[in-house]
């Protein structure tokens, strides 16, 4: 029998240039249903607009959630680290202003906050996989419990708002007629391509998912490697977490609870796997794409919120399965 | 005495009586009949969801779905008994074949698909819960039937505290005791309970124990059902508890529960684990949340606690493992 755990047979690379032309197939799929569904009002420029502004923090989370599932963990804390990170930028920011600093200075101040918590508690998570060996899930899990329980300790539960303007225009602002968030998380996303598929950390986090004991073997410092793994996670999620209270004007312990489970979905059906060792961030982006288009096509036909969760673990549901039964497939043609 | 040491559910009681201690210093009023009565009972579904939950631990697996399983089970039995004016047992019934029937589709994608456990009921939870609200647009129930209220109160026996107030055995812990025996002898004498350690026990990889001779098929279901009904179960506990059935009240307390079963000494990589540990785990995390309220800490500490709580324990697991795996190495080597 297959055991779980075992990677996933190897995929060639013109198999991978599949996957992505059937991504891009779904896509377009989903683009054209949801055309249909509201004819006008889809292609409005607001509701193109609209989807320009919501999807990159929902895609900096993903990135987040996707690194770590390369490695063959999961990052359950992304949304707590983001919130947390979010509050205390917000509360420097407060204090900036206070002391009379200028636009520049509060931006700075907001970024720096929001990079050093979440990289702590990147950090902290890294150590714990990494150094003491506690499974992913159980590490994050208990971070995520811990860190929200900081946020809501710090703000008291209550929501901190009212951003000067120059740092609103971080989430709101658009440069050259395009959303600003859009286009940070393009350079991001551009970063974070090069940085897995053109750098040795890239290519030994991609081994260290595949099979960690032969990484090791080859000379590797699995720990390393998952450290930066964690810290990176961190970071994406503290920058996610300027983009969301900027556009937001507003902080607090508990945003963005529904999306732990779309950045998952969003990483599986972009074609990384939950075993480690796969995941380009091109998939991911079409995969993005694909659940915001539908989100907002939902949303457009006044779809109840909950349905749209429920549909969303549908959605994970079918393509894990879909997965399974391609793998299988494969492997039957193979033996 | 030895062996007693190297346990560590020894270790758990030993902070079980420091903590009780400490907070009976503060506060005296802890340590009474009374409010040992109390923590039992308003605890029960707490205990009933984790005893559930070392249950999938043990196997190797995790599942995030049960509060959400427990919330459908509790909302659609409430509104069954109340259209029907059914009884407490039919309560009961209901609630446990809705869990099972949710339990059986989580072991069905877990096994037929090899779906990861924490994908496949994260994915699950967010569809159950996301149906529910949708259909029942999130509205709180009050006004459950009188025969709920009256359970509730039944003690296997009354005693009369100082100021005249009256407490006992609720027949709320009865059950819980009831599901805490149950999965002691099904884990330690039945050959499903052998099997479920055994998948838990090689990395949480099945195989060794399918070539053993387990149906892993049949465990997994057993499993995962057996989750089922135990948050069925403890749906109706919280109807009873609370009486009022609010469909966001349970979803959340995943991680207390998660925490209590952790805390007990099971760990994710499976094969871990006893009935005791968790038990004891709860009644740990009673007495922390507990000895908050008495010592007038406020609340906003509490997930901060319970956060420390699972990353302190997960971390001491962990340390004991690799150090149980050192010890194998060294006895193995000079054999090579």
């Amino acid at each position: 029998m297959n055991t779980p755990m075992s990677p996933s047979p190897r995929i060639k690379p013109e198999s991978e240039y599949r996957d992505v032309l059937a991504l891009a197939g779904i896509l377009l799929f989903t683009f054209l249903v949801m055309w249909a569904l509201n004819p006008v009002r889809f292609l409005a420029v607001n509701n193109i607009k609209s989807m320009a502004f919501q999807l990159p923090e929902l895609g900096f989370l993903s990135l987040a959630m996707m690194v770590t599932m390369v490695t063959g963990g999961i990052n359950l804390s992304i949304i707590a680290t983001a919130n947390l990170a979010g509050i205390a930028a917000a509360l420097a920011m407060k204090a900036a202003e206070a002391g009379g600093a200028g636009t520049f200075g509060v931006v700075a101040v907001a970024l720096l906050a929001a990079l050093a918590v979440s990289a702590l508690i990147g950090l902290v998570n890294g150590f714990l996989v990494a150094f003491v060996e506690v499974s992913p899930i159980l590490a994050t899990l208990g971070m995520m419990t811990l860190v929200n329980g900081i946020s809501i300790l710090v703000t008291k539960g209550y929501v901190i708002s009212e951003f000067p303007e120059g740092f609103r225009f971080v989430g709101n602002g658009q440069f050259l007629g395009l959303p600003v968030p859009i286009l940070l998380f393009a350079a991001a996303a551009l970063a974070m391509g090069l940085l897995l598929s053109r750098t040795a950390f890239g290519f030994e986090l991609y081994m260290v998912g595949t099979n960690p004991t032969a990484t090791r073997f080859a000379g590797v410092n699995n720990r390393k490697i998952l450290m930066k793994t964690y810290l990176l996670s961190g970071v994406l999620c503290g920058l996610a977490a300027i983009i969301m209270i900027s556009r937001f004007n507003s902080a607090k312990s508990d945003y963005g609870a529904s999306y732990l489970l779309v950045t998952v979905l969003a990483a599986v059906l972009g074609g990384t796997s939950v075993f480690g060792g796969f995941g380009k961030v091109l998939g991911l982006i079409l995969a993005l794409v694909t659940l915001q288009l539908l989100s907002s096509g939902l949303n457009l036909l006044q779809a109840n919120a909950f349905l749209t969760r429920a549909l969303w673990g549908l959605v994970l549901i079918l393509v894990m399965v879909i997965n399974h039964m391609s793998e299988s497939r494969r492997a039957g043609a193979r033996s | 005495m030895k062996r007693l040491f190297r346990k560590s559910e020894t270790y758990l009681l030993l902070v079980i009586l420091v903590f009780s201690g400490v907070i009976t210093c503060v506060n005296p009023s802890f340590f009474s009949l009374e409010n040992l009565f109390d923590l039992l009972k308003s605890y029960s579904f707490l205990g009933i969801l984790a005893v559930g939950l070392l249950v999938v631990l043990i196997s190797g697996g995790i599942d995030m779905s049960f509060a959400a399983v427990a919330t459908v089970a509790e909302y659609l039995t409430a509104l069954a008994v109340m259209r029907w004016h059914g009884s407490i047992f039919m309560a009961f019934l209901i609630a446990s074949l809705i869990g099972i029937l949710l339990g059986v589709g989580n072991a069905l994608l877990i096994y037929r698909f090899k779906i990861p456990t924490v994908i496949a009921t994260i994915a699950t939870m967010n569809v159950f819960y996301g149906i529910l609200i949708m259909a029942t647009g999130g509205k709180w129930i009050y006004a459950l039937p009188e025969n709920f209220g009256t359970f509730a109160n039944l003690r296997l026996f009354t005693l009369v505290g100082q100021g005249g107030s009256q407490y006992g055995l609720s027949i709320i812990t009865v059950i819980w005791l009831g599901v805490i025996l149950l999965t002691a002898f099904i884990l330690r004498h039945t050959i499903t309970g052998r099997g479920i350690y055994a998948m838990g026990g090689c990395n949480a990889d099945p195989g060794p124990a399918e070539r053993a001779g387990f149906n892993v098929f049949r465990i997994h279901l057993f499993i995962y059902s057996y989750m089922g009904l135990l948050a069925g179960v403890a749906g109706v506990v919280q109807a009873l508890l609370v009486q009022t059935v609010a469909p966001n009240s349970i979803v959340g307390k995943e991680l207390n529960v998660i925490a209590a079963v952790i805390l007990g000494g099971a760990g994710i990589a499976g094969g871990t684990g006893s009935v005791t540990g968790t038990v004891l785990g709860v009644a740990l995390l009673a007495i922390l949340g507990n000895g908050l309220t008495l010592m007038k800490i406020p609340s906003y500490w509490y997930d901060i606690l319970i956060g420390g709580v699972i990353l302190v324990s997960v971390t001491l697991n962990a340390l004991q493992a690799r150090k149980k795996r050192s010890k194998v190495i060294e006895i193995e080597e000079p054999a090579a």
